[in-house]
């Protein structure tokens, strides 16, 4: 019987089903527990609801956000050791990118689209940071980033900065993407070192997006190639109703 | 004294929008959860911690916009002066030991001094759990709100007892309308007229 399909080996692609099911799938526990007269039967509704209130969400954080309020900074004394791992797959799988093949590709509204190896970006300024990463989930640490400040790249490229966003895809199929505002923020930057020390793969190997004005999942790890657009790339999980703003 | 319009129509979207925050804030806490345990499925709105972020970060805004209005209503209307002032402790102990004896009468109209306390109680909660909040959505933008309350980590802890006081209130509140039945009904139509003391 060995060609019987096995459900478990469907595991991860079911639970991404499911989740794509998002809102709906949630409404059934919610319609029975709601509270007797609210007629919301109709998972298809509620479900364009929740969406549209998550794109006025986002209007309303992109107002909110101060291009000029930094994130608190912290003491080496508070870094939170061992960093927690976090991943849509567990470590195991994390891409291991070969350093010395690697080039970071850029794309979209920028005048050079040259490729960026990582020797040509270690030459560029280098910025550190002790700041809190916030997880989606709720829990947060404390940790020290290291690289490049993200606008300088912008600005070296050729970036045009009056697009609306920034986008990224990265060697573990993850991809998210950013407001222009928050990408030219001065926090955030492309981040090349963890804890003084070049990224190690569970941080993201070779690069990674940090930025503290957003939570977790908005700062992609293994970062292969970045665009500029002017249409909104959406991401891994923000296509799956994570609030595609998500800043902190 | 009935229950005015504006108090019985806030009241009832705020039952509404409460529980699915809580339901829904239950589901995030289940995604990372503070203490030793989670919550039941059955009891969270959702379905998984996307699902359950949406329908917190949607309701609230029906939340707090019913909030402000009832706020308003009471500050500005001279209800929260009429019915919830004034806080007296040597009442209160009396209507608490009466209470405990039961033999603290309802008397429809009026609140007795434990009711009184337990109402600014849980509006105060409704504050707390609200600038918590805010600062849990915004920790940097209103990173000052977050430092008031001890920062990130502090105010996840603050958000959390506020939910528990305002869920052993709402408990306290259901026992209450169980007791005396005749008080349901009046958030609905208005109300008895008062009864006029003998």
């Amino acid at each position: 019987m060995k060609n019987r399909p096995d459900l478990r080996d469907h595991g991860p692609a079911l639970r991404r089903l499911d989740r794509r099911m998002l809102l709906r799938g949630g409404l059934s526990v919610g319609s029975l527990t709601m509270l007797t007269g609210c007629n919301l039967q109709d998972g298809d509704v509620v479900d364009k609801v929740l969406w549209a209130m998550s794109r006025w969400n986002d209007k309303v954080q992109a107002a909110l956000f101060n291009p000029h309020r930094l994130a608190p900074e912290y003491t080496e004394s508070d870094i939170t050791n061992p960093f927690p791992f976090n991943a849509f797959y567990p470590l195991d799988d994390a891409p291991e990118v070969d350093a010395g093949d690697y080039a970071l590709e850029v794309s979209g509204l920028v005048q050079d689209r040259s490729p960026w190896p990582l020797a040509r970006l270690r030459a560029l300024p280098q910025v550190s940071q002790i700041t809190r990463h916030i997880c989606i989930e709720g829990w947060s640490a404390i940790g020290q980033w290291g690289g490049v400040p993200f606008r300088h790249f912008l600005e070296r490229i050729g970036a045009d900065t009056r697009a609306r966003y920034v986008g990224f895809k990265c060697a573990d199929r993850y991809t998210s993407s950013l407001d222009m505002a928050t990408a030219l923020h001065p926090q955030t930057i492309l981040a090349l070192d963890f804890a003084g020390s070049p990224l190690p793969v569970a941080n993201g190997f070779p690069l990674k997006l940090r930025v503290p004005t957003k939570l977790g999942f908005k700062n992609p790890k293994h970062i292969a190639a970045i665009t500029v657009t002017n249409d909104n790339p959406g991401g891994y999980w923000e296509d799956q109703g994570y609030n595609w703003f998500s800043g902190s | 004294m009935r229950h005015p319009l504006l108090v019985r129509i806030t009241h009832w979207i705020n039952a509404f929008a409460m529980v699915c925050m809580i339901m829904s804030g239950w589901g995030i806490y289940n995604a990372s959860p503070l203490f030793g345990f989670r919550f039941p499925q059955w009891a969270t709105l959702g379905g998984w911690l996307g699902g359950s972020i949406a329908w917190h970060l949607a309701v609230m805004w029906l939340l707090v916009g019913n909030g402000l209005v009832y706020g308003l209503y009471g500050a500005l209307g001279g209800h929260f002066r009429r019915r919830l002032l004034p806080l007296r402790p040597r009442e209160m102990l009396a209507d608490i030991v009466a209470a405990l004896r039961l033999r603290l009468a309802h008397r429809a109209g009026t609140y007795n001094a434990v009711q009184r306390a337990t109402y600014v109680g849980v509006l105060l909660l409704g504050i707390l759990i609200l600038a918590s909040g805010l600062a849990l959505w915004k920790p940097v933008q209103l990173h000052g709100l977050a430092g008031l309350l001890g920062g990130y980590e502090a105010a996840r802890r603050v958000h959390f007892l506020a939910m528990a006081g305002i869920v052993g209130f709402t408990l306290l509140h259901l026992v209450m309308v169980a007791l005396v039945p005749r008080t349901l009904p009046g958030m609905i139509t208005g109300g008895a007229l008062p009864e006029e003391a003998p």
